[in-house]
């Protein structure tokens, strides 16, 4: 007769020695989300799917818009913000469609939803990893726009990066929402572009505009960077207030 | 011996592990759930059985605070609201709930930090604890079938819960080591846990099994003492 299994602990000891009881406390919103955003970053160094198809697709645009047109260094400047902002949108959405894919896979988010950890730290942390991967494609596909579009501001480089950090939060934190609304429909990466550019549009003209003025010279972004701020913080706290309905929804 | 399939509170005097009253869950125009009402003792190891369809997943869902009944109520660990009860609940579900990019150790710690533990010697005993490697670096995508269930049991009983809700653990894994995981289940039960195993595979929790719960067509339609032996044979067709 073959004798029974037993399980062991990792130092040898016979399972029959029960472990001590253990009290925990909940855990914290700003513990959980650094956890959280610290595992995504590690899954997306392993993959790379959200930045290698990010990079593509944005390069893709900008080779073919420098081929439909031939714009002289003037006319660069006032059509490169809406050139440049719709690419990093386009190219935001296909990061957008992976950051909730990876929890569907193998049902993970049934295991954080039956946690005590709070909802909004998933989505905070999914906003920011989103925010970094799309920072980091606006650094690499920035030269790259310089260069086919003969690019250079008149205005202070310090605005246009202000305007850049606004505007990329704008896109991630309705994007990763609204994500997370789309992953239980059955065509999500349809589903995705239809609900978020229409709500993007005010801060998407609020970018454009705001970059253009910047590069150009003409007029003052003052206003738009501030309508870019104003759509931020609302977008941000109604985004935090309705997530957990989102996360528990069936 | 077939006793009450809805008994009352239980004869302890504490609060049940789990109290249903009435549940009902509807998916569409198709009820998962008829009615369900029964209280399931602290410290005990239930085998909920049931054919196919019949409800049992769907029952520990809604236990565990995965799916929200249509109707009626449910009490865990005498917490009327799922989230004040989730510290102490540790589920295992039918897919392993890890991420596959990930090792064991990883995926474990990052499953503890959801649960305010941040020490790694806990993540690397629950490991070990299932007979797996903590040291092991392969990614939990490389792993076979058999320790993937192990790996998220370890997930499931890392925090230590009072109340443990396995669906199908004993899927996909070798005979050996689905015996010393229903041992292991055994013990945990021993030092006062509650257990409930939703499975097909009952002769491996006959040892260690404290009642058997039955489901048939969303409704508990008997509850056993321990494992009946009309239950472990798999051509079993009804209850004598």
């Amino acid at each position: 007769m073959t004798p029974e299994p037993v399980l062991t602990t990792s130092n040898g000891a016979s399972e029959a020695t029960a472990p001590p009881r253990r009290i925990y406390r909940r855990p914290s919103l700003l513990a959980v989300t650094r956890s959280t955003l610290a595992k995504d970053l590690r899954m997306e160094w392993r993959s790379k799917d959200a930045i290698n198809s990010m990079l593509f697709f944005a390069l893709l645009v900008v080779v073919i818009f420098s081929f439909s047109f031939d714009p002289t260094a003037e006319e660069s400047r006032r059509i490169a913000g809406g050139l440049i902002w719709v690419s990093f949108l386009f190219a935001a959405v296909v990061a957008l469609n992976q950051t909730w894919a990876r929890e569907l896979r193998n049902q993970v988010l049934d295991g954080y939803r039956v946690s005590p950890a709070p909802a909004n730290a998933m989505f905070l942390a999914k906003a920011l990893g989103n925010f970094l991967f799309v920072a980091v494609l606006e650094c690499l596909m920035t030269p790259l726009f310089i260069v086919f579009y003969n690019l250079r501001s008149i205005g202070p480089i310090w605005q246009l990066a202000l305007v850049a950090a606004l505007a990329t939060w704008a896109l991630v934190v309705n994007g990763t929402f609204f994500a997370a609304i789309s992953i239980r429909t059955r065509s999500r990466e349809i589903m995705l572009p239809l609900i978020l550019f229409p709500i993007s549009i005010p801060a998407l003209i609020a970018m454009v505009d705001a970059t253009t003025a910047i590069l150009t010279g003409t007029e003052t972004p003052k206003f738009w960077m501030e309508l870019l701020a104003v759509y931020d913080i609302v977008f941000t706290t109604v985004c935090l207030s309705l997530f957990e309905t989102v996360l528990n929804a069936e | 011996m077939t006793s009450n399939p809805n008994p009352g509170p239980n004869a302890a005097g504490t609060s049940p592990a789990v109290a249903l009253s009435a549940v009902v869950r509807h998916f569409g125009r198709f009820a998962a759930l008829r009615g369900i009402t029964a209280d399931f003792a602290r410290g005990k190891l239930y085998v909920v059985l049931g054919e196919n369809g019949a409800g049992k997943s769907t029952l520990l869902r809604i236990v565990a605070g995965l799916l929200q009944p249509t109707s009626g109520k449910v009490s865990v660990l005498g917490c009327e609201s799922f989230r004040e009860a989730a510290p102490r609940v540790g589920y295992m579900g039918h897919a392993p709930l890890l991420y596959d990019e990930l090792d064991a150790m990883e995926n474990l710690r990052y499953f503890a930090g959801l649960y305010g533990i941040e020490d790694d010697k806990i993540c690397a005993e629950a490991i070990g604890r299932v007979g797996l490697d903590a040291e092991l670096k392969r990614r939990v995508g490389q792993y076979s079938q058999g320790m993937r269930q192990r790996t998220s049991l370890a997930r499931a009983i890392l925090h230590d819960p009072d109340l443990m809700l396995l669906d199908e653990p004993f899927s996909n894994v070798d005979i050996t080591s689905a015996r010393a995981m229903s041992k292991l289940l055994g013990t945990m039960r021993d030092a006062g846990k509650t257990i409930f195993v939703v499975t097909h595979q009952a002769a491996v929790m006959e040892a260690v099994a404290d009642e058997c719960v039955l489901i048939s067509g969303g409704r508990i339609t008997a509850r056993e003492q321990g494992m009946p032996a009309y239950l472990l044979s798999p051509y079993a067709e009804a209850r004598p």
